[in-house]
């Protein structure tokens, strides 16, 4: 798990999930989105919670599915057009978990890790990214 | 009789002009809603800042608590609009 302003390399970190004896990997990168006129997004946070908020949710996923491995990897900072952002991977002995996991934990991260997302545009202006309900719905939606 | 200490984040920071500020503790069962009411009457900042009640999420000792949470012996709150990470 790493909250950090640095690039990574989802090569290395898919590569090391891998080296792991489970036999099943899943992940998901996300990146900055090309929404017309946008040129960067500015991901602020709350370091005192952040890493907190992300073990909780990787606690959850362990206890709820048997899996080898997790990474959790979340940027702040000013990113450009096309940066990564997050990336989460899963190892498991199966895809099911593994797959599951991986979309459980997303999700989640969307909705509980203390991130704010700032739009920079092209003519200049700021504004606040607004929280989609249909992001709290799907993460509602995996129950406890 | 402790301090508390106040975080803000994102749009809320913006508008109240400042990422910080520190607080005598309040009286024994009032809530995070109670300190923002109080709080809005400090500033022209504060009072557009927490206007809108159902658009801020809180935490308090790095955990998030619905409003109507009693500050108790936290040290630190933080007032935030709703997450948007991922």
């Amino acid at each position: 798990m790493r909250v950090s302003a640095e690039d990574f390399d989802p090569g290395a970190e898919l590569a090391r999930l891998e080296a792991l004896p489970g036999g099943a990997i899943a992940s998901f990168t996300g990146l900055v989105r090309d929404d017309g006129g946008l040129t960067a997004l500015h991901l602020e946070h709350y370091p005192a919670m952040t890493e907190r908020a992300i073990a909780d949710i990787v606690a959850q996923a362990c206890a709820r599915w048997p899996l080898l491995g997790v990474t959790v990897i979340h940027r702040h900072g000013t990113l450009p057009v096309g940066a990564r952002i997050v990336f989460v991977g899963t190892a498991s002995s199966h895809r099911v978990a593994s797959l599951e996991a991986c979309a459980f934990l997303i999700d989640w991260l969307k909705v509980s890790a203390p991130f704010w997302k700032q739009e920079r545009r092209s003519d200049g202006t700021r504004g606040w990214v607004e929280a989609a309900g249909a992001d709290d719905a799907r993460a509602k939606a995996w129950g406890k | 009789m402790g301090q508390l200490k106040i975080l803000y984040f994102a749009w809320v920071r913006e508008r109240i002009g400042r990422d910080e500020e520190t607080l005598p503790r309040p009286p024994a069962g009032a809530t995070v809603a109670q300190l923002l009411d109080q709080l809005a009457a400090t500033s022209a900042g504060h009072a557009e800042a927490f206007a809108d009640r159902a658009r801020l999420r809180a935490a308090l000792d790095q955990s998030f608590v619905p409003l109507d949470t009693p500050v108790g012996e936290a040290r630190e709150l933080a007032i935030f609009p709703p997450v948007t990470g991922g």
